[in-house]
C-alpha cells in the first residue's frame, strides 16, 4: 500500500466511524453540524447545548421581537440539511477531561469524543449587585427567552424603560422603545452611544440620533444602585452623576462574557478574552500549543487574524460564526495538507433609528477616520478607517451598497486614506482620529505563571485573581 | 484571435444580435478591454462586480463620452421648452439616491409593500385570457412576443405609472424608435444608420412630449399612479419636480417594459431550445423560479447600460481605465465568464450560486426586479402549464436591433393545442 492510499483510507475510516462532540447548540455548532454531514462525515454526531430550545436567530431578538412583529419563539433557524445528531438540549456541559477525551455534563453523564467543538458562546454581563439583581422589571437580553420577557415587560407600556449601556443592542432597544412610543433614558459610561465598536466621531452622530429621535441619553454616566418597591419591583435608579430617575423596567446591557467556567482545569488557552484558536479553528492548549482535537468556533474563538497585525481577534458576528464553524468542520475530518484557513472579513450589520448601519472590517482597530461618501448630516454616509496609513474598516448609515469597494480596500490593505469618489463628496473629507478608548486599560485577566525548570518540565498555569486588597499587601 | 476594437464592433453589429456570444468571449480574453481611447468594455465577472461598487464609476450621462457621441442634445427637447433631466439610472448621489428614494417610496417596501404583490390577479387573468384568445383563434402557431409576452407587462406598467393603456399603440412606436435609434456598432455611420438615429430622437422628443403632457395633467389634477405620486408626495423629500418625473416616468416605462418581454421570450425560447428543459420544468414546476434566474444568466435581458464613465483613474483587472473614458459594463459577457461559472453557456436550471449580474447590482441594481420577477413568473409558468408541446419555428428568432434591450422581435411557436 502507498503512503497516499493509507492516509486516504485514514481519513475515510474516520468519517465513518469518529465521534464528534460539538458543545454549544446555537448558529457556530449548528452549521458546524451541517457542514460535517456535508463532508461525508456519517460517524456519531452529538449536539449540546443548555438552552432547551433548538437553534435559533439572534438578531431579531432587539429588533423585530421586541417590537413585537415577530414572537420570540419564531426566530429558528433554518436548517440547511438534516443532521442526523443526538441532540442534547437543556444540559449544560460542566467540564471537559481531555485525557480521557469526554465531555461532562450536569446530569452526571459522560459523552465521549474524538473531535470536540467549542461553541459556547457568550452570555449576557449580570447586574453587578446580586440583591438588585434580583428585582423585578430587570432585564437582559441575549436568548429568546429574555427577548419574550423584555417584549412583554414593554407591552405593558411602562412609564420610563432604562437602558444601561449604549453599544449595539442597546442602542437597538432603545430604538425599539421609541418606535413603540416609550419613553426611554439610555445610561452610557462613555461618552457617546457605539464609541467602543464604532469610536467617537461616530458615537457623537449616533447620540444625535438618539436624541432627535427623543431618548433622554445619559453619557459619562454610570448606575449606580436600583431601588425597588415592597414588591421588590424595580421603581429608581441611582446615577453616579447624583440624579435619580423613576423608572418601571432597566435593561442591564453591559456587553458579555464568555462561557468558559466548564473548561476549567482543562488546560486550555481559556479565558476572558475566549478560547485561543489558531487561524485554522484549532485549540491553544494552556501552553500555547496547538490541540490536535479540539476545535473552536463562534463567538467564544479567539484566532489570530494576518490583517491585523496577527492579533487575536473574537469576532462576535453572524458570518464569522459561521464560516468558522464551516471551517472548523472541515479542518476536524481532514488531515493537515487538505486544511483551511478561516479569515473573515468582520462584516456587521444594525438597524436604529431608522437607520441601517453596517460595517466591514474592525473599526476599532483604527486611529483615523474619514467620511468618504454622503452626508453625516443627513445620516447618508460611508466613513473609512485607517491605520498607519492604511485601510482597516469601513461603516456605513444607509449607504451599505458601497461597502463591497471597501472590503475589497481593507483586504488588500490599501492605502489610507482611500481615493476619492466621483461624486457625493463629503463637506469635510479630511482625516481626523476616530477616537477609541484605550485598549490597555486594565482588565480582568487571570494570572498565568511559568511553572518548572528543566526546559522539558516547563509549563503554564492559571492562578485564581487574588483579590485587590491582598494583591495590595503583597 | 480578433483585436478588441474588432471584437467590440461584432458584438454590436445587428447581424450578430441573437449570437453575440462568441465576440463577447474574445473581448473577455482582457476581461477590462480598451475598446477606443475613450471607451472600456468590461467583460469579466470579477472585475465588473469590483466597478459595481467602484464610486469613482459614474453613471452620469452627462459626463460620458459616448453619450455624447450617441445622443447629442434633441432640438427637439429643447422646442419643448425645458432643459432635459437624467432619470436615476444616468445620475450619481445624491440627486440618483434621492430619485430612486421618491420613486421607491411608491413602488415598494417599506412604504408600499402592497403594490407589487397586488398586481398578481391582474397579471394572472391576463395571461389565462391571452393564452384563451390564442386558442379561441384555432391556429397551430402563434407569435409568443406580440400575442403573449408584450401585453402582459405593458399593462401593469401602465396601471402602475397612471398611463392610460389605450395609448399604447403611440407609446409602443416611440419606445421602439427610440431603442432602434441607439447604435453602437459602424453601422451607426451609414445612411441607413443616421436615419435611424434620427427617428429615435424624434420619437425621444415625441415620447417625452407625450409624457410631459400627462405630467401637467396629473400636477393640476392627481390621479391614481405613481406619476401622480411623485408629484404630490409629502415625504421626507418632497415631490419630485415635473421636469424629473419626465425622464424617470420614462425610464420606468421603457424599463418596465421592454426588458420583461425580452425576458418571457428568452425564457420560452431558451427552454424550448434545450431538450428536455420542458419536461423538466413540467414535472418540477418549483425550478421554474431558477430557470428564469438561468435565463437572465444566459440571456440578459439589459446587456449594458450606455451612460458609465471613469470618474478618475481606475485600476481593474490589470487595466488602467483612464479617467473621462466611457465604460461598458457588459453584463451579458460577465455572465458567462467561466472564471465564475463553470460550463458557462450551458442552460442549467438547477445551476448551483447562480449569482448572475443580470440585475445589475451597487446602487443601480434594478427598482423593478420583483415586479419583472413575479410578471415573468406567471407568464412562463401558464405558458409551461396551458401551452401543449410547443416547438420552436425558427431558431434563432428575429431579433430587434437594440443590442442594450437584447431579445427576439418574433417568437413563433408550434403546438398540439393550449389547455383548458
Amino acid at each position: 500500500m502507498t503512503t497516499a492510499s493509507l492516509v486516504s483510507d485514514l481519513v475515510t475510516s474516520f468519517k465513518a466511524t469518529a465521534r464528534i462532540v460539538i458543545v454549544g447548540a446555537s448558529l457556530a455548532g449548528l452549521r458546524a453540524a451541517e457542514a460535517l454531514r456535508d463532508e461525508g462525515f456519517t460517524g456519531s454526531l452529538t449536539l449540546i447545548g443548555d438552552e432547551v430550545h433548538e437553534p435559533y436567530d439572534r438578531p431579531p431578538l432587539s429588533k423585530q421581537v421586541l417590537k413585537g412583529w415577530v414572537p420570540a419563539e419564531n426566530t429558528k433557524l433554518p436548517r440547511m440539511r438534516a443532521i442526523d445528531a443526538d441532540w442534547r438540549l437543556g444540559v449544560a456541559a460542566t467540564g471537559l477531561d481531555r485525557a480521557n477525551r469526554e465531555v461532562l455534563l450536569a446530569n452526571g453523564e459522560k459523552v465521549p469524543y474524538d473531535r470536540l467543538l467549542i461553541a459556547t458562546g457568550v452570555r449576557s454581563r449580570q447586574w453587578f449587585n446580586p440583591d438588585e439583581a434580583k428585582l423585578g422589571g430587570l432585564f437582559t437580553l441575549r436568548t429568546c427567552d429574555d427577548a419574550a420577557k423584555l417584549q412583554e415587560a414593554l407591552q405593558a407600556r411602562p412609564s420610563r424603560a432604562l437602558i444601561v449601556g449604549a453599544g449595539f443592542i442597546g442602542s437597538e432597544m432603545a430604538s425599539v422603545c421609541r418606535d413603540l412610543g416609550l419613553e426611554v433614558t439610555v445610561a452610557e459610561r462613555s461618552t457617546a452611544p457605539l464609541v467602543g465598536a464604532l469610536g467617537g466621531v461616530i458615537g457623537d452622530i449616533a447620540a444625535k440620533m438618539q436624541r432627535d429621535a427623543g431618548v433622554d441619553l445619559r453619557t459619562n454616566v454610570s448606575v449606580e444602585a436600583l431601588e425597588g418597591d415592597a414588591g421588590g419591583h424595580v421603581r429608581r435608579a441611582r446615577l453616579s452623576d447624583g440624579t435619580t430617575l423613576d423608572v418601571d423596567v432597566v435593561v442591564a446591557s453591559l456587553g458579555s462574557i464568555r462561557n468558559i467556567e466548564w473548561l476549567d482545569g482543562a488546560q486550555l488557552a481559556a479565558g476572558f478574552w475566549g478560547v485561543a484558536c489558531d487561524a485554522g479553528c484549532r485549540a491553544f492548549d494552556i501552553n500555547g500549543v496547538v490541540t490536535d482535537t479540539i476545535f473552536v468556533a463562534g463567538d467564544i474563538a479567539r484566532a489570530p487574524h494576518v490583517l491585523y497585525e496577527y492579533q487575536f481577534l473574537s469576532i462576535e458576528h453572524v458570518d464569522a460564526a459561521v464560516l468558522g464553524a464551516q471551517t472548523a468542520a472541515h479542518n476536524m475530518v481532514n488531515l493537515e495538507t487538505n486544511r483551511r484557513p478561516h479569515l473573515p472579513l468582520p462584516q456587521f450589520w444594525s438597524a436604529q433609528f431608522g437607520v441601517n448601519i453596517k460595517g466591514v472590517g474592525v473599526c476599532s482597530f483604527a486611529d483615523e477616520i474619514v467620511f468618504t461618501q454622503g452626508s453625516p448630516e443627513d445620516l447618508r454616509f460611508v466613513a473609512a478607517y485607517g491605520r498607519k496609513g492604511r485601510i482597516v474598516a469601513a461603516v456605513s448609515f444607509n449607504h451599505g451598497k458601497w461597502l463591497d469597494y471597501y472590503a475589497a480596500m481593507i483586504e488588500r490593505s490599501a492605502p489610507f486614506p482611500p481615493p476619492p469618489p466621483g461624486y457625493d463628496l463629503p463637506t469635510n473629507a479630511e482625516p481626523m482620529p476616530a477616537r477609541f478608548r484605550d485598549l490597555r486599560e486594565p482588565t480582568g485577566l487571570p494570572d498565568v505563571v511559568l511553572t518548572g525548570h528543566d526546559p522539558t518540565s516547563r509549563g503554564a498555569e492559571f492562578r485564581p485573581k487574588r483579590p485587590k486588597s491582598e494583591g495590595a499587601n503583597s | 484571435m480578433m483585436t478588441p476594437e474588432a471584437a467590440w464592433a461584432e458584438a454590436m453589429r445587428f447581424e450578430n444580435r441573437a449570437n453575440p456570444f462568441p465576440f463577447f468571449d474574445e473581448l473577455r480574453r482582457t476581461p477590462v478591454a480598451r475598446v477606443h481611447d475613450d471607451l472600456y468594455v468590461v467583460t469579466g465577472y470579477r472585475e465588473l462586480r469590483t466597478l459595481l461598487h467602484d464610486p469613482r464609476l459614474s453613471a452620469d450621462a452627462s459626463r460620458s463620452p459616448l453619450m455624447a457621441k450617441t445622443t447629442p442634445a434633441a432640438p427637439d427637447d429643447l422646442a419643448v421648452g425645458y432643459a432635459p433631466k437624467q432619470s436615476f439610472i444616468a445620475s450619481d448621489p445624491p440627486e440618483h439616491d434621492r430619485m430612486r428614494r421618491q420613486v421607491m417610496r411608491h413602488f415598494a417596501p417599506p412604504h408600499s409593500p402592497g403594490l407589487i404583490p397586488g398586481t398578481e390577479p391582474d397579471i394572472q387573468q391576463l395571461c389565462n385570457d391571452l393564452l384563451d384568445t390564442v386558442r379561441a383563434k384555432g391556429d397551430n402557431r402563434f407569435d409568443v412576443v406580440d400575442e403573449y409576452a408584450y401585453p402582459v407587462p405593458v399593462s401593469v406598467i401602465c396601471k402602475i405609472m397612471g398611463v392610460p393603456v389605450e395609448d399604447e399603440p403611440r407609446f409602443h412606436t416611440w419606445i421602439f424608435g427610440v431603442l432602434a435609434g441607439i447604435d453602437l456598432s459602424p453601422d451607426a455611420a451609414t445612411e441607413e444608420g443616421r436615419a435611424r438615429a434620427a427617428t429615435g430622437r424624434a420619437a425621444g422628443a415625441a415620447f417625452r412630449q407625450y409624457l410631459r403632457e400627462l405630467i401637467d395633467g396629473y400636477a393640476q389634477e392627481p390621479g391614481p399612479g405613481l406619476i401622480s405620486s411623485l408629484l404630490h408626495d409629502d415625504g421626507p423629500d418632497g415631490p419630485m419636480s415635473a421636469e424629473e418625473v419626465v425622464p424617470n416616468a420614462q425610464l420606468m416605462f421603457v424599463a418596465g417594459h421592454d426588458s420583461t418581454v425580452n425576458t418571457i421570450a428568452h425564457c420560452v425560447l431558451t427552454t424550448l431550445r434545450n431538450p428536455g428543459s420542458l419536461d423538466l420544468l413540467r414535472s418540477r414546476p418549483e425550478l421554474i423560479p431558477r430557470a428564469i434566474e438561468e435565463t437572465l444568466r444566459l440571456q440578459s435581458a439589459v446587456q449594458f447600460f450606455p451612460t458609465r464613465s471613469a470618474a478618475a483613474d481606475i485600476e481593474v483587472g490589470g487595466t488602467v481605465i483612464p479617467a473621462g473614458a466611457a465604460v461598458i459594463l457588459l453584463y451579458g459577457a460577465a455572465n458567462r465568464d467561466p472564471v465564475r461559472f463553470p460550463n458557462p453557456n450551458q442552460f442549467n436550471p438547477e445551476r448551483e450560486d447562480n449569482q448572475h449580474v443580470g440585475w445589475g447590482g451597487g446602487i443601480h441594481s434594478c427598482v423593478g426586479g420583483p415586479l419583472a420577477r413575479l410578471e415573468v413568473n406567471l407568464a412562463f409558468e401558464n405558458f409551461i402549464r396551458r401551452v401543449e408541446n410547443p416547438r420552436l419555428v425558427q431558431d434563432p428568432p428575429p431579433y430587434r436591433r437594440s443590442p442594450m434591450f437584447r431579445g427576439p422581435q418574433h417568437l413563433w411557436v408550434e403546438f398540439d393545442g393550449i389547455a383548458v
